[in-house]
């Protein structure tokens, strides 16, 4: 189970029916396109622009939502839990009965840049066409040549269950009507091409801000609040721009070989949703993958930490958290142990000095597990042995001894939260979709 | 340094340092050698004992985390003697080959009976997943599981 858009379920209930009233000149569904008489055969596609458009899709992150955690690559049917009810997601596979199999190119096209099936019914925007309206027709093209030259799953995926009034599709296109702005990307003139390259991938096909933007009442980005740091699926998504916590200051080489490793030795592991994106990362372009850090190390710029060497020297202080710290974290996280066992000093990481304690308190808890065919970190979990009281003395310690931020404010809260939620967000992680070709979708 | 922990029901004063593995606690100063060192890592299962009902990893675990609570190790459900309800299914499955992650795999399910008492296969499944079995007699440990579970 997938969880988005951390919001209180009866705050965006009261907004929706809000918006519901003012938006009774809510745009309507769109035409229907014609279907193909059947898929176009897979050698109908140039095998070069099918290349391009699978390391297009490893950007746009397709593959991890289009997947259930049992099932085929693109064949949908993966539950995305909102406040707003389930959203099963869809079938992208070339099958012409339950999957895109007779969608023209000007239908999915349509779909990136409008947000309405073939049919011209609006999608919800757990799809992100907020972000993929951005993208231009030419990578669209090579997306579409990619996912028609995959394998055709017949699967249909369960049907969501939105809850009224967020089911009414009148709603969706009110709720269009107020955030969403369709068009594709255009250049700051500005900035230069690379830049420009940059922006537009991290802005739209990779849709970094779903995620690392805070969302309002009714789930759209908050525009006033861009990159600030948003939430997804029981963790934290970190600031990505002047506001960055990040102890050790993010460069251009270091964020592209964390994007394309899922690791950097300064900053540590990818994890939570984050883990599935690094994954499909490393299949997209390295030069794309260079553009989109050099974009957000951009934003990010200016930004600089305490020491990060503060750790070795933390001196025990004989507390309860001093204790907890020197017994169970300091033997792996000392610095001198190679990855994957060992982690890095707790001073270098954004779990103990960013904005929320949430993706902290997710890994103390349950750990980072083995991951499937892959070469991934480990660490154990500490849900079975260590009371919430210890977890939060542990983090309220760290916190002070290695960072020099404020204490949290809500520490209790999120601990016993992330007790509450279960280890299911940790187990989902590490390796993406392994190596397993039945869930890369590769037909060779 | 000392520190003082319930294990299998009886107050025990130890002298192991604060960062001590529970594990080496329990074998090396109090001679409970049912908990196994597999990998030391907290990877393998094999070192599984109850913190109150909570199965750990307690080669990963230390001393200055558990102390003033309630252990329970695979001496504290039975004896060869006179062996708990789960300990005789994994005896009559014949659950093991080489033995090294049955104390583990019995823990675990240990601790899954006392919040479910009587999971479906697929709850025991789920809970033995971290546990590792390397002589491949999966299906029999399965089998005990299930018949601990409907004892």
């Amino acid at each position: 189970m997938r969880r988005a858009f951390g919001l209180p379920a009866a705050t965006a209930a009261t907004a929706a029916l809000a918006l519901l009233t003012l938006g009774s000149c809510a745009t309507g569904d769109r035409a229907p396109l014609a279907g193909l008489e059947a898929p176009p055969a897979p050698r109908a596609f140039d095998a070069a622009l099918v290349k391009r458009g699978e390391a297009l899709a490893a950007i746009g992150n397709c593959r991890t939502c289009h997947t259930a955690a049992v099932g085929r690559a693109f064949a949908g049917g993966l539950p995305l839990e909102t406040p707003f009810g389930t959203i099963y997601s869809t079938n992208i596979t070339p099958d012409p009965q339950t999957g895109i199999g007779r969608w023209s190119e000007e239908a999915f096209r349509r779909a990136m840049r409008e947000g309405v099936d073939r049919g011209g019914h609006h999608l919800y925007p757990a799809f992100p066409y907020d972000r993929f309206t951005l993208v231009t027709d030419e990578d669209d093209r090579a997306i579409y040549a990619y996912l028609m030259t995959r394998p055709p799953v017949e699967s249909r995926p369960p049907a969501n269950r939105i809850r009224f009034p967020f089911n009414v599709r009148a709603f969706i296109g009110a709720w269009k009507a107020l955030y969403f702005k369709p068009g594709p990307y255009r250049a700051d003139p500005a900035h230069d091409a690379a830049w420009n390259r940059g922006a537009y991938l991290a802005e739209g096909l990779g849709h970094c801000s779903s995620c690392h933007t805070p969302r309002n009442a009714l789930g759209a980005e908050r525009a006033d609040r861009h990159f600030d740091g948003g939430e997804a699926e029981g963790w934290h998504a970190y600031a990505i721009n002047a506001r960055s916590n990040a102890p050790v200051p993010w460069t251009v080489d270091a964020l592209r070989a964390y994007l394309q490793r899922g690791w950097h030795p300064q900053h540590g592991v990818s994890r939570g949703p984050m883990a599935p994106v690094t994954h499909e990362l490393a299949m997209a372009n390295d030069a794309d993958v260079r553009d989109m850090a050099r974009y957000v190390v951009a934003l990010m710029d200016g930004r600089r930490g305490p020491a990060a060497e503060r750790a070795a020297q933390a001196p025990g202080d004989g507390s309860a958290g001093a204790r907890l710290y020197e017994s169970a974290c300091v033997q792996c996280h000392d610095g001198a142990r190679p990855l994957p066992f060992g982690g890095i000093p707790l001073a270098r990481s954004i779990g103990v000095a960013g904005e929320s304690p949430r993706n902290l308190a997710n890994v103390i808890l349950y750990g980072l597990p083995a991951a499937d065919a892959a070469t991934a970190p480990i660490m154990p979990g500490y849900a079975g042995a260590m009371t919430d009281a210890q977890v939060v003395g542990l983090s309220r310690w760290m916190r002070a001894r290695l960072t020099d931020k404020p204490p949290w404010e809500d520490l209790e809260r999120v601990v016993a939260q992330a007790r509450r939620a279960g280890p299911e967000g940790a187990q989902s992680v590490a390796g993406g979709a392994g190596l397993d070709p039945a869930r890369m979708g590769d037909s060779r | 340094m000392s520190g003082r922990i319930e294990v299998n029901g009886t107050w025990r004063d130890v002298s192991s340092e604060p960062d001590t593995p529970l594990l080496y606690v329990l074998r090396d100063e109090l001679a409970l050698n049912g908990a196994k060192y597999g990998c030391g890592l907290g990877q393998c299962g094999a070192c599984t004992v109850l913190v109150d009902d909570e199965a750990v990893f307690s080669c990963v675990t230390p001393l200055a985390m558990v102390e003033g609570r309630r252990i329970t190790t695979l001496e504290g459900l039975g004896s060869a003697a006179s062996p708990g309800p789960i300990q005789q299914a994994f005896i009559e499955e014949q659950a093991a080959q080489c033995g090294f992650c049955i104390p583990g795999m019995i823990m675990r399910t240990a601790a899954l009976l006392r919040k479910e008492a009587h999971p479906g296969e697929a709850e025991i499944r789920k809970a033995l997943h971290p546990n590792l079995c390397r002589c491949g007699t999966h299906m029999r440990i399965l089998r005990a599981a299930v018949k601990a579970a409907k004892a």
